[in-house]
This record gives C-alpha cells, sequence and structure tokens, in this order.
C-alpha cells in the first residue's frame, strides 16, 4: 500500500521545514520527503494544494477514562476525537478507576489504542501508589511496559520529601516527573480564580499563589535532584516568569498550557457556566498574555488540551459541587491557529507545540517526518470555516465552553501508522 | 412605570427605577402591615413555594408572613445538601415543583448560583433568591434600603458602612450594588482575610481599621460573625481580638454623624461584631429592619405575581 500526500506545504518542525513537498508513505512508514514525487504506482494520491501538512499532532496531557469512567469516555472514543482533532498520539493520564500505577493496565491502554483506537496511547503512570502521594510506583519497570511519564495528576504531590525522591529515582531512568502544581491548602477548596469575578460571583478563589509557590518548589527539587521536571497546564504569569528563569538556569524543565488558558478569562465564568470550571482556572487577561509571551519565546513548550470529558450529571448541578475539567481534543487546533492570526506565534511555533516540541517533553519517539518513521500525518486546512456544535463532537462527552463558537482552521485529514483515522467531511 | 423582571436573583440587576418603584410599592404594603386586618386578596390564587436548602428562621417567616398577607397559599419545604449529598438534582426538584404550579419559588441555598441556575431552568415559575452562598441576598438589602430612607429620607449622598466578613457576605454584595446605584459612597471593613479582591473595582471603599470607616458615616451596618469561625481556622484569632478590633461599641460609634443609624441583618452576636449597649441603644434601627423586610417582601411578591405576565421578561 502507497500513499502519496501531493503539493502541501511541509511543516516539520523537528527538521526545521517549511517547503511545498510531497510525502511518500509505504507500508506505514515516510518512505520519502522530495519536490514533486511521481505518482505511478501509487495505491492513493491525496492532493494537499493549498493546505499544510506536518507531523501527526501530539497531545500530551488527555483524560481517556476508561477503565472506570467508560460513561464519561472511553479509549476508542477518546482517541477518535483525538483523530478528529489532528491528533495521532494522546498521553493519557492515570487518573482513572483503579488508577495507573501498574504495568497491566499501561499495557491494556497502548494496545487497546493500538488495536481498537484511532491514535497512539502513550500512558502517564502515578507518581505514587494508589495516587496517594506516599510510596512510589514501580518506575522502572513501567518504563518497560511503555509509560512515558510520572503523574499524580489532578492532585500536588504534597509532601516535599516524597516528590524529591521521586524525581530523583525517576531520573535514574531518565523519566520525566510532571507535575500538577497546586498547593491544596493555599487553594482552600477555591472553585475559579480568585479576584473580581469570584467576589462578584460569590464564590470561593482559587489564586494564581496556589499554583506559582507549588512550581517554585517544583522547579528547585528539579534543580536540587537533576530530575526531568514538565509542569502541566500553567496558567499564571508568574509561572511563566519562573520557568523562563529555571530554563535560563539550566534547569530541566518543560511545561505545557492548555487552548482554554490561552484562550479564556475567568469572566467566561459568569452565569456560573461549569463548562468553563477546571483546575487550574481560567486566569486573568494579563496571565492569558502572559501565555502567549510563553509560547512565543519559547518558555512554554507544548499546548496540551487537558481533555477532560465528564457526563452532564456531573456537571449539570450547582457550580460549587459541579466536576472540573472540559473537552478539549477538537477544538484545541483552531484556538491555536486563532494565536497565528492574530500574530502572536507563527504557524510553525504553533506546529511545533502541537508536535515536535510536545513529543520532546515526554521523549515519544514521534513528533517527526523524517524518512523511515511511522507515518503519523496531519494535512491542515488552515483557512476552514467551521462551527464548534458540542452535540456533533467524536467524543462522549460535550462539556466544552467553546460550544458555538465560529473556528477557522481544522484538521481535514488525519493519517496514523499509514492509516487514515479521520476525514473531514463538508459540513 | 412597569416592573420587567420575572425573576429576583440580585440587586445587581435592577435598576435605580426598579429599586425605587419597589420601596414605594413596599411603603404601601407596609401600611397593610399595620392595619387590625393584615390581609389583602391580591395574590389569592397563587401558590408560593419556600424552597430553603439553608436553615432559616428570620428571612422564611418573613417571606411566608408576606405571601399570607396577600392571600397567596404558602408552602414551605426544607431541603438540606446539594445535588451531590441529596440524591435529586435541583433541576429535577425544582422542576417537580414547577409541574404542581406554582408561581413563585423562594430560594434558599448554600451554593452561589443556585437560584440563577433554577431561573434558567423554569419556564413558568418566577425565582426570588432568599439568598445564595456568598453571593445575594436581594430582599435583606431592599429592606435595608427602605429603612435606611425611611430615617434619612434619601440614599443618594449617604455614606453607609458595612462591617464584617465582606467575603462571605451575601448581604454585603447585595447592599453594595444597591446602594452604588442609589448613589450612596460605600465603604466595605473587616479584617483583611475578610475582605475579598475586586471591591474596589467594585465602586466600594474598603478600610480594615474600622474607625476609619465609621468616620462620619451615616448609616453602620454590622455583619453577623459565624461563630464556628473560631479555632481551627485562619480567618481570624478568636471571637476576643475580633470583638476588639472590628466590634461597633460605645465608643468608636461616636465617630458616625450623631444621627448616624445602627443596623445588623441578625441574628445578633451580642458582644462579638456588636455591643449590646449599642445594638440596644438610640441609634438602633434593627427591628425595623425586620419590620420593612415583610413588607418588603410583599412588593417583591407583588410585583412578580401581582399583575398580567405579558409583559415580563426574563431577566
Amino acid at each position: 500500500m502507497k500513499m502519496l500526500i501531493k503539493n502541501g506545504r511541509v511543516i516539520d518542525p523537528s527538521q526545521e521545514l517549511d517547503s511545498c513537498l510531497d510525502i511518500l508513505i509505504e507500508d506505514g512508514l515516510i518512505v520519502e520527503l522530495a519536490e514533486d514525487i511521481d505518482a505511478d504506482g501509487i495505491d492513493e494520491v491525496i492532493d494537499a494544494d493549498g493546505l499544510v501538512v506536518t507531523p501527526g499532532l501530539i497531545d500530551i496531557h488527555v483524560h481517556l477514562r476508561e477503565p472506570g469512567h467508560e460513561y464519561k469516555e472511553d479509549i476508542i472514543t477518546g482517541t477518535r476525537a483525538a483523530a478528529a482533532g489532528g491528533f495521532t498520539s494522546v498521553a493519557c493520564m492515570p487518573n482513572t478507576n483503579p488508577v495507573n500505577d501498574n504495568k497491566a493496565l499501561t499495557a491494556y491502554m497502548i494496545n487497546k489504542g493500538e488495536q481498537e483506537g484511532s491514535a497512539n496511547v502513550f500512558p502517564i503512570c502515578t507518581i505514587t501508589k494508589g495516587q496517594e502521594g506516599k510510596s512510589l510506583v514501580e518506575m522502572g519497570d513501567l518504563k518497560l511496559a511503555g509509560c512515558v511519564g510520572f503523574s499524580d495528576d489532578g492532585l500536588n504531590v504534597e509532601c516535599g520529601e516524597v516528590l524529591r525522591r521521586a524525581m530523583e529515582y525517576a531520573s535514574g531512568f531518565d523519566m520525566p516527573i510532571i507535575a500538577h502544581a497546586e498547593d491544596e491548602a493555599i487553594k482552600a477548596g477555591g472553585v475559579m480564580n480568585e479576584g473580581r469575578v469570584a467576589t462578584e460571583l460569590g464564590l470561593t478563589g482559587n489564586p494564581w499563589v496556589a499554583e506559582a509557590s507549588t512550581v517554585a518548589r517544583d522547579l528547585m527539587l528539579a534543580e536540587f535532584t537533576g530530575a526531568r521536571l514538565h509542569v502541566c497546564h500553567i496558567s499564571t504569569r508568574r509561572t511563566v516568569e519562573l520557568i523562563r528563569e529555571a530554563k535560563a538556569r539550566g534547569i530541566k524543565v518543560t511545561c505545557e498550557v492548555t487552548p482554554h488558558h490561552f484562550t479564556l478569562t475567568e469572566e467566561a465564568v459568569r452565569g456560573y457556566d461549569v463548562n468553563a470550571k477546571m483546575g487550574p482556572p481560567l486566569r486573568t487577561a494579563d496571565d492569558v498574555q502572559a501565555m502567549k509571551e510563553g509560547l512565543a519565546d519559547g518558555t512554554i513548550d507544548a499546548i496540551a488540551t487537558d481533555h477532560a470529558p465528564h457526563h452532564i450529571d456531573d456537571k449539570n448541578i450547582e457550580f460549587n459541587v459541579a466536576a472540573n475539567g472540559l473537552i478539549g481534543l477538537e477544538t484545541a487546533l483552531s484556538l491555536t491557529l486563532n494565536l497565528v492570526a492574530e500574530e502572536s506565534i507563527s504557524l510553525s511555533q504553533a506546529i511545533n507545540c502541537l508536535s515536535t516540541a510536545a513529543a520532546n517533553t515526554l521523549r515519544i519517539p514521534r513528533g517527526t517526518l523524517q524518512k523511515g518513521v511511522p507515518a503519523d500525518v496531519t494535512v491542515i486546512d488552515p483557512e476552514y470555516k467551521w462551527a464548534v456544535n458540542a452535540q456533533q463532537l467524536q467524543s462522549k462527552a460535550h462539556n466544552t465552553p467553546f460550544d458555538g463558537w465560529e473556528m477557522t482552521g481544522a484538521a481535514m485529514l488525519t493519517i496514523r501508522n499509514g492509516q487514515v483515522t479521520f476525514e473531514r467531511k463538508d459540513n | 412605570m412597569a416592573f420587567l423582571h420575572k425573576h429576583i436573583i440580585g440587586t445587581k440587576q435592577l435598576s435605580k427605577e426598579d429599586i425605587e418603584l419597589i420601596l414605594e410599592t413596599a411603603e404601601s404594603f407596609k401600611e397593610v402591615n399595620q392595619r387590625e386586618i393584615k390581609k389583602v386578596p391580591t395574590l389569592r390564587g397563587k401558590t408560593i413555594i419556600n424552597l430553603f436548602y439553608e436553615n432559616s428562621t428570620r428571612t422564611r417567616t418573613s417571606f411566608e408572613l408576606a405571601g399570607k398577607r396577600m392571600s397567596a397559599d404558602t408552602i414551605n419545604i426544607s431541603a438540606s445538601g446539594s445535588s451531590v449529598t441529596k440524591g435529586e438534582t435541583l433541576e429535577d426538584t425544582a422542576k417537580n415543583i414547577e409541574a404542581m404550579d406554582a408561581d413563585v419559588i423562594i430560594m434558599r441555598h448554600s451554593c452561589s448560583g443556585a437560584p440563577e441556575y433554577l431561573a434558567k431552568r423554569l419556564t413558568k415559575c418566577s425565582v426570588v433568591n432568599a439568598g445564595d452562598g456568598f453571593h445575594e441576598h436581594p430582599s435583606q438589602a431592599l429592606l435595608d434600603l427602605m429603612t435606611i430612607k425611611e430615617h434619612k429620607g434619601k440614599i443618594e449622598g449617604l455614606t453607609v458602612a458595612i462591617i464584617g466578613d465582606i467575603a462571605r457576605s451575601r448581604v454585603a454584595r447585595s447592599n453594595l450594588y444597591a446602594l452604588k446605584t442609589m448613589g450612596a459612597t460605600v465603604r466595605l471593613a473587616g479584617p483583611a482575610t475578610m475582605l475579598p479582591t475586586g471591591l474596589e473595582e467594585m465602586g466600594a471603599e474598603v478600610y480594615t481599621d474600622i474607625n476609619k470607616a465609621i468616620k462620619d458615616a451615616d448609616v453602620v451596618m454590622m455583619l453577623r460573625i459565624q461563630m464556628e469561625r473560631e479555632g481551627g481556622n485562619t480567618l481570624m484569632p478568636t471571637l476576643r481580638e475580633y470583638a476588639q478590633f472590628f466590634a461597633l461599641n460605645t465608643e468608636n460609634i461616636k465617630l458616625a454623624k450623631p444621627d448616624a443609624i445602627v443596623m445588623h441583618p441578625g441574628p445578633l452576636n451580642r458582644g462579638v461584631e456588636i455591643s449590646s449597649y449599642v445594638a440596644d441603644g438610640e441609634q438602633n434601627v434593627i427591628l425595623e429592619q425586620v419590620e420593612n423586610g415583610v413588607a418588603v417582601r410583599m412588593a417583591l411578591l407583588y410585583l412578580l405575581a401581582g399583575g398580567s405576565d405579558e409583559e415580563k421578561n426574563d431577566s
């Protein structure tokens, strides 16, 4: 089986490529990347004239909910949503039920993604057994099983000693610790950003310092232990500044931002919109600006969605008790392209944050179109106009604050291991 | 002029004209409350449900009396907890009540936003917020304004000091909006742990020294301190220290204008946020607030359920 993608503008940050090239795929691998490849004897020729062809997009922060919460999402629907958003690989968080702190679950997730899913699944395992913040998981064995990093995501590792030892131990296996940095005590039950909007709505605030102070601790522990630290979903200006400074000092740190944290502010919570409730919370316009600056200067490595599907029953209740999070896989690319349209970042930076650089944070062996690698390719129309209809997305869940938004730009074709996992039909 | 609101969620939604209309209407109902036979047929045949997810004596009794004095059928439902602890969702509870053809649901809930949530999901019924979380308590603010106006003849140009746990006070928020709309200066004061961010942007002056807030004020409104906040909590060291620095007493009340009035939404913690000498002193109007509460709630129910429905929008 040979597939040829012709006439596209190929942007591959891993090779610093941005030019009109053809890509030849054979038996699931990229075999040639050149100008004007002959279409004779090719089974399928895709005309990508006017389109952008990139390494398959990678989302390093999703919740697939399987096992345990299949009523919210499962590996099949979650990876289908990924493919529809242009993603060919996802790294899934371990807060399933039971939590992913073992080899069997890790293997299950990888296999399910491979055999029945529409995207490659790279599991992230917990740092501590049972996600209880106490004793370490079998990091070496989990690495062998295919785990790409360790995170007690959703929970901060409160105990500094546990985190220190986790970093030390993980660094021996060259594995990253992924921090959900939020001081629970300072957060004090806050359900949205602390500030004027919270005061008006009468909701308890979760201040920026709950995140930034924990990031400061984690950075120093990374400096002290020499471990690789990846900071999840950063949301405040001070965090960006801390990471910028840490990188300058040579600390091995990477970080990600979600599309909602560079798009929306706390104002979105008005009317008690439960779809605008997440941890960390939406912040201020100045914080949004800081996210854009961090992306532009490379302080922020990756754009990741924190795709958090929830059933309507977990959301359609009082704001204080509604579940945290929103789905993001199918809107991430368009929201990222908004940053390109408003000239906050370049198109190649956008693609880098969604592919090569994202892969590098967790050393996921994807995110490139180099000859010989598995053919994960995304074909993007940056001008494609569409409107979000939460009820018609591929995810099982509908919890998005972007419902009804007019979007520009979308994945038109998603190819994983040489197989088409998604093709956009005109709506 | 017409009253165009279908729900009363907060004073933030009310214009100057709305507030004036409510207060004028309340004045006429106050007269009813002073008659020998305290009953008018205004809301005969209307059904009003008091849906209270939080304990309340004063507010619930006041709403119930307001309904009964206008001949409405009033029912009290005490519920506890949120959707999560209770097992039935708020939406289901409300829709069941609506299915029984209630005209007005008066709701108190510990979660901010619960009445707004309800209002968005009910098609026929009006919703009146009787206090939600730390968000709003509009009928309390309106009865406060009525009391202030009776004593001062106006609201515009007055200086009102509100003192206590502003962060956790729906009374403070509703008063801030209503008083600002009517042209008063609002000073909010308390320990810094009880002053949330953003108050200045909302139009208030903010003080941690209550003497400065009281200085030359026309109205001093003390908020109830929740006694259980003492101990195991970081908002204040002790009730003793709170009383020392943040209570209204016979000394600091002298800083206010000589004709200043002293208010409190009740119930009082005597000796904590207010000394008994001040609470019972000449300047106190606390029981007048309670009296006006019934009249204001009659006015709200009348404006929502009394006239024709045609002119009301869903704001």
